[in-house]
């Protein structure tokens, strides 16, 4: 065949195109971050064991927001804005099975099962709204996310106690309209922490744990990739892969097992990890793994790379999209109810607005972009994200005087990492056009 | 003997809009025959294809009269999905591959070999089943290997050549599997010579196995190497149906052009042959997407309406938007003596061009503004008429405006309201008319114009032609005149550039014969005659 | 009858026939409320003057093709600028609040001919990197308003560090505009200088529009390739357009802050730029089209609405901020329903 050779050459070519400075660039973003989060955890002068306490609360409590973006990212609609609306849909269940005060861990099963079709409700209209907005549906979405919140402050200051009666002094202000701005979710057996102490773990059990995991998945896939004809530069990946793990694995049985720890590590191993949200959150990752695996999930990577050939082929567009943002905003109720439940207090006007952005920003500093997202970059971002958060207001007043600098300076680092990254990804698209 | 075709098409009429597009055409093929479809742009080869798919453009504008039967027995097609699954089949000329699947994936698109799991089953959803890769990969190597292509099915279709692809886009149809019928539209257009000989050769292999195929082209060539049988359209009517052992490549040609239009307003200035050369290009190449020119060299006379024509996606559309610096592009071009600076639109205007876009809604027109902006506001740019100057500042010159907007509309005929209205008002002649009345306005030596009579009914048609050739009659202005219609060509033009590959196929006189014509737009004329004169 | 009524929806636009309705309404419950209705107008007319030059500004971002200009913070950032040099400076009165656009001028310029070009390099993507650049500036700056050395007492907190939230413009430039020949009718106080103003800015921006850049500009942005063809620069116009919109956000803040008696720092302009943009469509602009006649109806009918509001509501619900929730849905809901006439890139 006459261009046998040249498809060689275009395989070749793929084989060598790993370099250094092609991984720097496009990992500019979660880079430049680990460099920030180093120095800020150096700077901020902060004990060890408070931050790793703190990166392990908050990798439990917002991991889960920020994987429910994943799947729209795959049906090519970009970031979902819209998750706020699910995370409303989360606030609402909470507020009416607080007035209904059931308790304890039914209570929590019970708002679980009130958030479902909500939000499947809510992520339908969503979904409804952004096809026909198509090309414009994250800033449509982001926008969409205000106007709900518009809707639901309406809900609840107004509608509540005015047309829909409520006699619940706990709930309601004093003059009898609309929910107090904050709902205390520790009282009376409430929902917080319910999830979080099923089951908790010491950390370096969780460690070794993780250490086993990682070893087990590096060996699935190279035993999987040895029956395929697979390249060197895949085999050495999950050979790396399966190194760290056993690295984890080690230090986590060292340290589980002997006596003389430094100090602070000793304080750390006392630290428990919630594994019940844990596995919840590990659920989820497997979710997402295998609903690709399905059909609706190679709908939605049709859709997500090509809608025209997708709709020649016979596939309904419209509404796997639908059906896409509808799973983000229930995943994204379900997301709220894990980080409510461990906060401990709804704050019934401002809990669900800024998490949108924070768990956008996660994602993105993970090195997801708006075409691509992996549950890797999601946890990844969660981590570096938060770890910035911790040590950033410390850090800036151990360097500057004043903590407000490191308040702002990580709302600038959000929303800036917002901006470059869609600022960056429409430049690669534009330059694209023009070549063609 | 009494054969059964695979596909016949008895018949068939087809109006849009109380015009008659398709004039009661037949087409018949056998299993295992390659039949090649052939005619010019807008003969109604695609309009044929519309209907054997159920096309929705076909319903929604009133159905068609006729009938269409597969293996003697009629059916009725009402959508493309009721196609696929009566086993027709389409190779389509873009390619409808997702790159970032691999090629068995992209096979299987939406035809996915799925399996069940306990969650699939307790939902009894289909769409949440497991895609059974093994499978999936072993249908697609069989598909790959009737074609007899070398090439590993896990392999993503990024990045892989061009031909690959097609064989790609086959092995989807072939994996259908019932198709009986194979329609190929125009698919060597995007290969190498080699990839297109692999490509013939893959077919006649389909064939062989019995499907019957459909084989749109303009290479008359590659019909002669590959068909069995030759329709020919033309204006919508069957022209002819061949044998291909009973034709050769210039009766083809001569089929597809024909004489429709008289030579009409050409007797003047026959002496006029040593004029000068007002635009000399030299190795023109214009980057742009699907009218790609690839070195031409053309020169163009003062005072004369050179016609360019040739089929479309040859380049003859990217001449004249190359001229004027619209797409990419390099070589020389001389004006007057003068090197004309390239990729500078601005510059190009100065120096006394205009243009008359193809796309007249998309280039051509401020759609929402009024009849006397869009005249005006070209000039307006290039050479600061319309303006009243107060130092640095500068104010537009309503009266002025109005003044000359109205002047054009009485001089072309614009029927509107007044020079108020928007153009996205106004019919497609008068839209027509209000590019050339900006064209005007920049008062230019050369006109170029491209398509100026797509999409506007007959009348107008007549009026925007003599309206150039009144120009060029009174103005002495030089016309290039870019179109589709050879006839409207032949019928004003002094000399008809074919443009085919993107390169001049040759130049001739409005008069030559329709031979010469077809062998010119089918890019054989040099192969052929180019032979004869050695 | 129903024939008339669909092509009055169509002339006027459904969002603007519902939004229209509702303000005449409200004037009326205000009424039935018992609320003084010389001071509904009062409001009514400062706010639509105290806006107008910030509604303006999207007038040249529509029409140079960038769409609705998110970015507003930007210009309003500039402005701030001009205010604090112009106070820091020691000026008062007229002349202070003179200084303080002439000086936001020049920042405005710079930082749209720059923030003009980013925007050439992502076309189609404008508005969502527009607001995400614009918040993280915001915040940038807030940064700078705690580290930059300004010494006015008036201004920094007396203890502690940096500029303080809200700074009163009583003893500098408060009012001028307001106050500058102004007079009452029937108890509604009308702010000759203020309204002046913005129909002076108005005017400039109209006379713009006509001149021969001003016709390029718009020729880019209604049709790009129509413009290229002509031997626009497309980029260049856009550019101008991105510009000409910075510098009036720039003066915009300006009159706003001094009507509203206060410069506010810090994240307060973060949002401002969707109010800004919602006003313009409501008033009937697309995000492709734009017209000074949009900016004039859309404050009138945004701002005029909310402030019969923010009363109404108070007395329908004390103590609740049901008029900011009102806000947020005409708001959000106006742009909204834009968006979803933007033909979708496919």
């Amino acid at each position: 065949m006459a261009d046998v050779n040249n498809l060689e050459a275009v395989q070749e070519n793929k084989e060598k195109s790993f370099d250094i400075k092609d991984f720097l660039i496009n990992n500019m973003v979660t880079i430049l971050f680990m460099i920030l989060c180093i120095a800020g955890v150096y700077f901020s002068k902060l004990p060890m064991f408070f931050i790793v306490n703190e990166i392990m609360t908050r990798l439990t409590r917002n991991s889960f927001l920020v994987l429910a973006l994943i799947i729209p990212v795959l049906a090519g609609m970009g970031l979902n804005f819209s998750i706020t609306i699910g995370a409303m849909a989360a606030q609402i269940s909470i507020i009416a099975v607080t007035h209904w005060q059931v308790q304890g861990i039914w209570g929590f099963l019970l708002c679980a099962v009130l958030t479902v079709p909500i939000a499947m409700l809510f992520g339908n209209l969503v979904g409804r709204l952004l096809n026909k907005t198509k090309g414009q549906e994250m800033i449509a979405s982001m926008i969409a996310g205000f106007f709900a919140n518009g809707l639901y402050q309406f809900l609840f200051l107004f509608l509540v106690g005015k047309i829909i009666p409520v006699n619940n002094p706990v709930l309601i202000l004093d003059n009898g309209v609309g929910v107090r701005n904050t709902v205390d979710l520790s009282r009376n057996n409430g929902i917080k922490y319910v999830l979080d102490n099923i089951w908790k773990v010491p950390i370096f059990h969780f460690v070794i744990f993780t250490g086993l995991l990682i070893i087990a998945y590096g060996l699935y896939r190279m035993y999987r990739e040895s029956k395929s004809k697979a390249t060197k530069v895949s085999k050495a990946k999950y050979i790396i892969i399966s190194i760290v793990g056993l690295v984890i694995l080690a230090f986590g049985i060292v340290v589980n097992s002997s006596n003389e720890l430094s100090q602070t590590l000793k304080m750390i191993s006392n630290l428990k990890l919630s594994a019940g949200t844990g596995l919840v959150v590990l659920a989820l990752c497997l979710f997402n793994v295998l609903i690709v695996k399905t059909k609706l999930g190679q709908d939605f990577r049709t859709v997500g790379q090509s809608k025209h050939i997708a709709s020649v082929s016979g596939i309904n567009v419209n509404k796997v999209r639908v059906i896409a943002i509808t799973i983000s905003t229930v995943l994204a109720g379900l997301g709220q109810l894990i980080f409510l439940q461990n906060i401990g207090t709804l704050n019934t006007y401002g809990s669900h607005v800024q998490i949108a952005t924070f768990a956008i920003a996660a994602i993105l500093v993970g090195g997801a972009s708006v075409s691509k997202a992996t549950i890797g970059q999601a946890l990844l971002g969660v981590l570096l994200f938060h770890t910035l958060f911790i040590v950033s207001p410390k850090a800036a007043k151990e360097l500057f005087g004043d903590a407000q600098i490191g308040e702002f300076f990580r709302s600038f680092l959000a929303y800036g990492v917002i901006g470059v990254s869609l600022g960056l990804h429409a430049w690669k698209k534009t330059l694209k056009a023009m070549r063609k | 003997m009494l054969q059964k075709y695979a596909l016949e098409m008895k018949n068939i009429d087809k109006e849009y809009f109380g015009n008659k597009v398709l004039k009661g055409v037949d087409l018949k093929v056998k299993p295992g025959e390659i039949h090649a479809l052939l005619g010019e742009n807008g003969a109604g080869k695609s309009t044929l294809m519309n209907i054997l798919f159920g096309m929705p453009v076909i319903h929604s504008t009133g159905g068609f009269s006729g009938e269409v039967s597969m293996d003697g027995k009629k059916i009725e097609i009402k959508s493309p999905d009721e196609a696929m699954e009566k086993g027709i089949g389409m190779v389509h000329q873009e390619f409808m591959l997702v790159p970032g699947f691999t090629i068995a994936e992209n096979i299987k698109l939406n035809r996915e070999v799925l399996k069940y799991n306990p969650i699939s089953n307790a939902f009894k959803k289909d769409s949440l089943r497991f895609l059974d890769y093994k499978k999936m990969n072993k249908d697609a190597r069989k598909a790959l290997d009737t074609l007899g292509i070398d090439i590993d099915e896990w392999v993503k279709v990024a990045g892989l050549p061009v031909g690959y692809m097609q064989f790609v886009e086959i092995a989807r149809e072939i994996d259908k599997s019932n198709v009986k019928v194979l329609v190929f539209d125009e698919p060597t257009a995007v290969l190498t010579e080699s990839e297109a000989k692999t490509l013939i050769k893959a077919m006649k292999k389909l064939a062989q196995s019995g499907i019957a195929i459909l084989f749109i082209t303009h290479r008359l060539d590659e019909v002669m190497d590959a068909a069995d049988n030759i329709t020919i359209l033309r204006d919508g009517e069957l022209v002819a149906t061949r044998k291909k052992e009973e034709t050769n490549v210039l009766e083809i040609a001569e089929l597809m052009v024909g004489r429709k239009v008289e030579v009409t307003n050409k007797a003047k200035k026959e002496e006029q042959e040593s004029q000068e050369t007002i635009i000399s290009i030299k190795n023109l190449n214009v980057d742009m997407p699907g009218e790609e020119v690839k070195g031409i060299n053309l020169d163009i006379k003062k005072g004369e309406i050179l016609g360019i024509g040739g089929l479309a996606g040859q380049g003859k559309i990217g001449i004249a938007n190359g001229l004027m610096g619209l797409y990419k592009t390099t070589g020389d071009i001389e004006f007057k003596g003068e090197k004309l600076k390239l990729n500078d639109t601005r510059s190009v205007l100065n120096k006394g061009l205009a243009f008359v876009s193809e796309d007249r809604k998309g280039v051509g027109l401020l759609l929402d503004s009024s009849i006397q902006q869009n005249i005006v506001i070209t000039a307006m740019q290039i050479k600061e008429s319309f303006l009243k100057k107060y130092g640095i500042f500068s104010q537009l010159d309503k009266k002025g405006i109005v003044n000359h907007a109205v002047s054009m509309i009485k001089k072309l005929d614009i029927r509107c309201t007044g020079p108020l209205q928007a153009t996205r008002r106004l019919s497609g002649g008068n839209q027509q008319k209000v590019c050339i009345a900006r064209a005007l306005t920049l008062e230019p030596e050369v006109l170029l114009v491209s398509e100026p009579t797509r999409g506007i009914d007959i009348g107008a048609k007549k009026l925007v032609l003599d309206l150039l050739v009144q120009l060029n009659d009174e103005l002495g202005m030089t016309v290039v005149i870019t179109s589709s219609e050879l006839a409207e060509l032949r019928s004003i033009s002094d000399r008809i550039a074919i443009i085919a590959e993107g390169k001049v196929e040759g130049i001739l006189k409005p008069d030559a014969s329709d031979a010469d014509f077809g062998l010119m737009m089918a890019g054989e004329y040099n192969k052929l005659r180019g032979k004869e004169a050695i | 009858m129903t024939e008339s009524i669909k092509t009055i929806t169509k002339k006027v636009g459904l969002p603007r026939l519902i939004i229209s309705s509702f303000f005449v309404f409200l004037i009326i419950a205000s009424i039935g409320l018992g609320l003084p209705l010389d001071r509904t107008l009062t409001n009514i007319i400062r706010r639509f003057g105290m806006f107008g030059v910030l509604v303006l500004a999207m007038v040249p971002a529509i029409q140079c093709g960038i769409g609705p200009n998110f970015a507003l913070p930007l210009g309003i950032i500039c402005g701030i600028l001009g205010e604090i040099i112009s106070i820091e400076f020691g000026f008062v009165g007229f002349t202070a609040f003179i200084v303080a656009i002439l000086i936001s001028i020049p920042f405005a310029t710079i930082i749209g001919v720059g923030y003009g070009n980013l925007l050439n390099k992502i076309k189609g993507s404008e508005m969502l990197v527009a607001a995400y650049a614009a918040l993280s500036v915001v915040y940038f700056m807030c940064i700078m308003w705690v580290t930059l050395p300004f010494k006015h007492p008036q201004m920094i907190w007396p203890i502690g560090k940096g500029l303080r939230v809200t700074i009163a413009l009583e003893a500098f430039f408060g009012y001028v505009l307001n106050d500058f020949a102004d007079f009452s009718i029937a108890g509604v106080h009308i702010p000759t200088g203020l309204l002046m103003f913005f129909l002076l800015c108005c005017f400039v921006v109209w006379l713009y529009t006509r001149s021969k850049t001003g016709m390029a500009m718009k020729a880019a942005g209604d049709n790009p390739k129509f413009a290229l063809a002509s031997g626009i620069n497309v980029d260049r116009s856009r550019i101008i357009g991105t510009t000409l919109s910075t510098i009036l956000g720039a003066v915009g803040i300006i009159v706003y802050h001094q009507s509203y008696g206060y410069i506010q720092l810090y994240d307060a302009p973060q949002y401002m730029g969707f109010a800004t943009v919602a006003a313009v469509l409501i008033g009937g602009a697309t995000a492709r089209k734009a017209k000074i006649s949009h900016v004039l109806l859309g404050v009138l009918l945004f701002q005029g609405l909310l402030a019969v509001a923010l009363p109404v509501a108070n007395e329908v619900v004390k103590g609740s901020n049901l008029a900011e929730v009102l806000r947020m849905v005409i708001q959000n809901g106006i742009i909204l329903y834009a968006l979803t006439q933007v033909v979708g890139g496919e």
